[in-house]
């Protein structure tokens, strides 16, 4: 659409170009952070896309430290953290253009982006796909019963409590015991809501360490062996239906069903184009520059789930035993140390200086 | 164009008590299922004053909330009954109407597929059948005709009939549209208004309803799962009665729409249309319905065991749909009765008239159905003036094939990402005629929270933008801050 592309010009867009060097889509750890290298590295232009108003991806919500101690040597909330990176990432040049959504990406780097003000092409000499990951939806799980009000997940009740002061439910029943369970129950009690229980279907919570504490401090009652059945409500949930390891069903009265975990890559972009997908990770198959079967795509931070030893006891966070591993996420630190090096390949990329992809 | 919603308009509540006249009109509907929005938007475009009488704080919320949204030729229908006419009408005048109220129409076509030697040997029957009901262009393929159609069926495909006519539609914006050209030609709705009694006096009914009385000349009961206790109620007996059966499905993630351009159909057994797998107009595969007769008229619920096995049926017809993450499940409940045949029953003494039984079919031959409503009504002697210049308004596009509001700019921000909804168009819902009650209403008129996240990213935003306008809000504000 060249005309919209020539209305945009004067219509100051951070999209002033329809070309760009590095495309990078997804304004989270991993995105910015690279971004931020890549600037550093004397790479001109080098434009964010987050398809939401805000820059900073999933710790925005996140108000609970410790966030930062690798990248700023401090302990930061998830906000602050995610304002910091911003700034950082603002400072070094990078273009960040909030509400701009790729809806598409094809061969050599070339994107179809819509926003507010019209749908376009960028042409970008590399793209990086930072989209990070989302939890499994009680869907996905085909779990049974009602599909009442009251059904989330700990990223919708995060967002919605720290972002709109709004919160989904008063008396959920928690499903799952990794990590992020525990950063659920730390939302619920700034929030002041009261689990009723905390359900894992395993004989020991999927977290090593502190989920057995972290229960009892905040006075949820942990129920291992526990499995979740039926969801029972018309407009909103008003019980579970749970089987326990004896085979006996009983029903818990709660307002609410929070499902935690079970992550995702956020890979829908990838999943629908033409780079080649490891369905078992649910992400873009890449090397070990994170470069795509297509050499103009990488990928870096959550998006990116490799399945090689992944079970080796080197790649297991303290808090996880191997043998109990959940589906791998990665903390924030971590996607933002990602994305810095993937950028750094990127670099060598541009230079000539990689390898060609196999 | 009036329209009434109880908990919006919290101010007349005191007026409104259950012995004042809330509306009067030449003819009453109850229900606001697709088939009550049909006959209120056939009978308003006759000139009829038309009142829509709806017990749930929104249309679709019994047995319309969960169909395969396919508009069926009427090919297998049991030849010259009253539902394969309805079918057959309502699916020519869809094809003549649709473009002008906006509505899309995805070609998708059908195949009857064999997978067994039994199931083949079904398809002379099948052929005739279709043939004797006027389908001229059904014809057989083989199974390499078959596969060049459809590349990523299961290979053990044996063959399959082919339907060309059979085509995909929205089922939600469709009786959407239907009520809302009914409102926009001097129709009125009322919803929080559960029917709980009446009298004819020999001319006119005098309904009682939750929020107060309608008076009407003629009643049309539409109230499908339910149709048989209005009967009952009203009336005094019932001729049929509502034999529930739910139909669960299984909603793919678009990356499998690819995978499949056609309708596959199963050979039908004596009992049930059989598990479908379909491309839906929002760009999903679906897999359903289960039959599952049970007690509860209001029991949409899913389970687990049902789900999965629906998904195994899919990857066995399609295995590349192992690939692919489910996005969403839902149920339906069909207002099947002990008939086979729709339960179109006239009482002209009492000026009354039941649609009842309208199974599987309905969204199809629900305009069909309202032409046979407006044949009975002048048979019976009923005149009516059409105005002149009807009004014609479309529905906003929800299609996945046909442009979206998101390639339109200046819609403000995407707030709902897997289905691409707008800012605008969420607030063109919630101020527009027919404002959506729940999240439900919400997601059937824009596709928000529909997709693979299911509302993990925008439940918050969502949250916000609705604040106040159901009566089972998203969120409450945290009482601590």
């Amino acid at each position: 659409m060249p005309s919209l592309l020539g209305l945009k010009m004067q219509m100051s867009d951070p999209l002033k170009h329809e070309s760009c060097d590095i495309a990078i889509i997804g304004a989270g750890p991993a995105g910015l952070s690279a971004a931020t290298e890549l600037r550093k590295s004397g790479i001109e232009r080098v434009l964010v896309l987050e398809r939401e108003s805000e820059a900073g991806g999933i710790p925005r919500h996140c108000a609970h430290p410790p966030y930062g101690i690798r990248e700023y040597k401090r302990v930061l909330t998830g906000p602050n953290y995610a304002k910091k990176l911003v700034e950082t990432a603002r400072n070094a040049g990078v273009t960040i253009a909030l509400n701009h959504t790729v809806t598409k990406i094809e061969p050599g780097g070339l994107l179809t982006v819509a926003s507010p003000e019209g749908l376009q092409k960028l042409a970008a000499e590399r793209v990086l796909l930072a989209t990070g990951i989302r939890e499994t939806p009680r869907s996905a799980r085909l779990v049974s019963g009602d599909r009442a009000l009251g059904i989330c997940n700990t990223g919708a009740l995060q967002s919605m409590f720290y972002l709109k002061q709004m919160v989904p439910f008063q008396r959920p029943v928690v499903i799952g015991t990794e990590i992020v369970s525990f950063s659920a129950l730390s939302t619920c009690k700034k929030a002041g809501i009261q689990p009723v229980a905390m359900l894992e279907e395993a004989q020991r919570p999927t977290i090593r360490w502190p989920i057995h504490h972290a229960a009892r401090v905040f006075g949820v009652p942990l129920l291992l062996n526990t499995r979740i059945i039926k969801i029972i409500g018309n407009d909103r949930v008003h019980a579970v239906q749970v089987v326990d390891e004896s085979g006996k069903t009983r029903e818990i009265a709660c307002d609410g069903v929070l499902f935690t975990g079970q992550f995702t890559p956020e890979s829908a972009l990838a999943r629908i184009s033409h780079l080649m997908f490891d369905h078992e990770t649910g992400s873009p198959l890449a090397d070990q520059f994170g470069r795509c079967s297509d050499p103009a795509y990488y990928a870096a931070g959550n998006v990116l789930q490799q399945n090689s030893d992944s079970n080796s006891s080197a790649n297991v966070p303290f808090y996880y035993t191997a043998d109990n591993l959940p589906q791998p996420v990665d903390v924030a630190g971590k996607c933002w140390q990602e994305g810095r090096i993937t950028a750094q390949w990127m670099v060598k990329d541009l230079n000539g200086e990689l390898p060609s992809s196999p | 164009m009036t329209i009434q919603q109880s908990k919006n308009h919290t101010s007349d509540k005191g007026k409104t008590g259950r012995t004042s006249l809330l509306a009067s009109g030449d003819i009453a509907v109850i229900g606001g299922g697709v088939v009550g929005c049909a006959v209120a938007r056939k009978m308003a475009l006759e000139g009829a004053s038309v009142i829509l009488i709806e017990k749930a704080a929104d249309i679709l919320e019994g047995a319309s909330k969960g169909n395969s949204a396919i508009l069926h030729t009427g090919f297998d229908a049991p030849p010259g009954s009253l539902e394969w006419k309805c079918v057959q009408k309502g699916y020519f005048e869809y094809l003549e109407i649709h473009e002008s109220l906006n509505l899309p129409l995805l070609k998708t076509g059908a195949l009857v597929a064999a997978w067994t030697e039994e199931q083949e040997a079904k398809f002379s029957d099948i052929l005739k059948k279709g043939l004797d009901n006027g389908v001229e262009d059904i014809h057989l393929l083989s199974r390499s005709e078959v596969l060049d159609l459809e590349p990523h069926l299961a290979k053990r495909i044996r063959a399959a009939i082919a339907v060309p006519r059979e085509y995909v539609i929205d089922p939600w914006s469709t009786p959407l549209a239907y009520l809302q050209q009914a409102l926009k030609n001097g129709g009125q709705a009322l919803f929080d208004a559960e029917v709980t009694g009446g009298e004819f006096d020999g001319n006119k009914w005098l309904l009682q309803t939750k929020r107060g009385q309608v008076q009407a000349n003629h009643v049309i009961n539409c109230a499908g799962l339910y149709g048989d206790l209005l009967d009952r109620n009203l009336l005094g007996s019932s001729e049929f009665i509502i034999k529930p059966r739910k139909g669960q499905f299984v909603v793919f993630d678009m990356a499998a729409s690819e995978l499949l351009s056609s309708v596959i159909l199963p050979v039908p057994t004596e009992r049930t249309k059989g598990i479908v797998l379909f491309p839906t107009i929002f760009g999903n595969i679906a897999v359903g319905p289960t039959a599952e007769d049970q007690d509860g008229r209001d029991d949409a619920s899913v389970d687990k065991d049902n789900l999965e096995a629906l998904r195994a049926q899919a990857i066995e017809k399609v295995p590349e749909l192992a690939n692919i993450p489910v996005t969403a499940t839902y149920a339906g409940i069909r207002p099947a009765s002990e008939k086979r045949e729709y339960q179109v029953i006239e009482d002209s003494d009492r000026n009354w008239i039941t649609l009842g039984g309208i199974r599987s079919t309905g969204l199809t031959s629900a305009l069909g159905l309202a032409q046979h409503v407006h044949q009975l009504l002048a048979e019976q002697g009923t005149h009516f003036d059409p105005p002149a210049k009807p009004n014609i308004p479309p529905v906003p596009n929800l299609a996945e094939h046909l442009p979206r509001d998101y390639e339109t700019p200046g819609y403000g921000e995407i707030v709902c990402h897997c289905e691409l909804v707008t800012e605008r168009e969420i607030n063109a819902v919630m101020d527009g005629p027919i404002p959506a009650g729940s999240l439900a209403g919400l997601k059937r008129r824009t596709r928000a929270t529909m997709g693979r996240c299911q509302g993990f990213y925008c439940s918050a935003r969502l949250a916000e933008l609705t604040r106040g306008k159901f009566a089972e809000p998203l969120g409450v504000e945290d009482a601590d801050e």
